[in-house]
């Protein structure tokens, strides 16, 4: 036995490691899955929920591939443990568009800005910009570039991502102005001022 | 690159966190966000058996600002602190050094107080809690007590902590009236570990210098702080130029970089000596020569 095999953790008699129950909330249903205690929220993802869009790069904090939201904020799914986020909402780069034929703001605006090319650290960045823009709808080119600062791409050279982060903001207020008008927005379906429904 | 096998505990008191941490000894850690004990665990630097993960319990997400200080309980974010305007206003140097904390990924999910508990010499809190005279409250089985920065940390990641102790809030403590504050760091990558950062406090009156205390990141071995008011004292602002001289060479006697891959020691020193020289410049660049500061 060495000091990787915790006393505890591994049922000798099943011959397997000891799980645990956990629930998690995931792009707005709730799994409950038995796993072990150490089971990163991104392995969860990943070979629990069959939820693949979330990638692995370093699996030390550094490359942003598997960011997701926790309740709406960007975090680091390989620096968490599934066991540690029971009760909160979890949403991944598939709660964020998963149809090929309609996909988000995001993931249009990185198509129309040819931001990605092997698309391994896409999912990061999506997750990453979806949680920037609602924070920030109108980002500078200076502004889109900090919010990417803790994703890493080696493909593009992050120019065109830059681009779709822009674009990005375009596309959402023009959807916000299509689908509900938005009072006080130039070209808006409702007058400025009107009260809202 | 997958942690050891352990158990995951998730107690929803503190007695019952701090019981246990009793119970099951030395091999288990106490985890909150995790954001530096995480990727210890997944390159397996350290392979704990269990792990008391405090981020239920009651009570310990709270900021509060009084005359004397900030105290911020054990599960506020980095980003939280970062964000909350009534910290900021009463101890600017806070967010001045969150923001370089790794990136806004990162600080939504580690804490504050967690950074003071992994006592890394490279991270920006402990500086700023020895920075600011600071404190902590560690509870255990045996109650609580209060360490101040001074006493807390013995070397690089290395704390007086107990094993079965539990860091339940920091306290940061608030400056003199007329305090300025500043917080600079270099990088190679944006939120990456500095290859040297500083931050200085400078009470100004009157046009003149009163008190200055400078901390380091990155080039000491321990989070400490450094007082360089018998410098500064009684000096016009006008002739912080005059000053820098002696400045940077007391800061690069104090300090004890390493070398490593990143930057040579001398490297390290030199820049240091940079970012104290442009500190006491930006603190002081707006003072009139006579006059209330």
């Amino acid at each position: 036995m060495t000091t990787d095999n915790a006393p505890g953790t591994y049922d000798l008699e099943a011959g397997r490691e000891r799980t645990q129950p956990v629930a998690l909330t995931v792009n707005g249903v709730e799994h409950r899955l038995d796993i072990p205690g150490r089971r990163l929220l991104s392995d969860a993802l990943r070979h629990d929920l069959g939820l693949t869009g979330t990638h692995v790069g370093c699996e030390h904090g550094v490359c942003g591939a598997c960011t997701v939201l926790l309740d709406g904020q960007p975090v680091r799914s390989c620096l968490i443990f599934a066991a540690t986020v029971q009760g909160r909402e979890i949403t991944t780069v598939e709660g964020i568009g998963d149809d090929p034929e309609h996909p988000s703001p995001v993931q249009q605006a990185f198509i129309d800005s040819h931001a990605l090319q092997c698309g391994f650290c896409t999912p990061g960045f999506i997750t990453t910009i979806e949680a920037f823009l609602a924070e920030n709808p109108d980002p500078s080119r200076e502004e889109a570039r900090e919010a990417i600062s803790g994703n890493l791409c080696r493909c593009t050279g992050y120019q065109n991502i830059v681009t779709a982060v822009c674009r990005a903001a375009e596309l959402k207020r023009a959807a916000g102005r299509a689908t509900a008008g938005c009072a006080g927005c130039p070209g808006s379906g409702t007058a400025a001022g009107e009260e809202q429904p | 690159m997958k942690p050891a096998p352990l158990t995951c505990h998730s107690p929803t008191t503190l007695d019952e966190a701090v019981r246990l941490l009793h119970d099951l000894g030395p091999e288990a850690k106490v985890i909150a966000g995790g954001q530096s004990l995480v990727p210890v665990l997944n390159m397996r630097l350290a392979t704990p058996a269990h792990l008391v993960d405090i981020t239920g319990l009651p009570g310990l997400d709270e900021i509060r600002v009084s005359a004397e200080a900030v105290e911020v309980g054990a599960l506020v974010t980095h980003r939280r602190l970062e964000q909350d305007d009534a910290a900021h206003a009463a101890l600017p140097l806070l967010r001045q050094a969150l923001v370089n904390v790794a990136h806004p990924a990162i600080r939504n999910r580690g804490t504050t107080v967690g950074s003071l508990a992994h006592a890394d010499p490279n991270g920006e809190m402990p500086m700023i809690l020895a920075l600011t005279g600071g404190s902590v409250t560690a509870a255990s089985v045996r109650g609580e007590r209060t360490i101040t920065a001074s006493e807390l940390f013995v070397g690089p990641m290395e704390t007086v902590l107990e094993p079965d102790e539990i860091l339940v809030s920091a306290r940061f403590g608030r400056f003199a009236e007329g305090t300025r504050t500043a917080f600079t760091e270099l990088t190679r990558r944006s939120g990456d570990y500095a290859l040297a950062g500083a931050a200085l406090a400078l009470q100004v009156s009157d046009g003149q210098l009163r008190t200055a205390r400078m901390g380091f990141v990155s080039v000491t071995e321990l989070p400490d702080a450094l007082d360089l008011t018998e410098l500064v004292a009684g000096r016009p602002a006008s002739t912080s130029a005059d000053i820098a001289e002696a400045v940077v060479e007391r800061v690069t006697e104090h300090i004890a970089p390493e070398s490593d891959i990143h930057a040579t020691a001398d490297y390290r020193r030199h820049l240091t000596g940079v970012l104290a020289r442009r500190l006491l410049t930006e603190l002081t660049a707006d003072i009139p020569a006579r006059g209330a500061a």
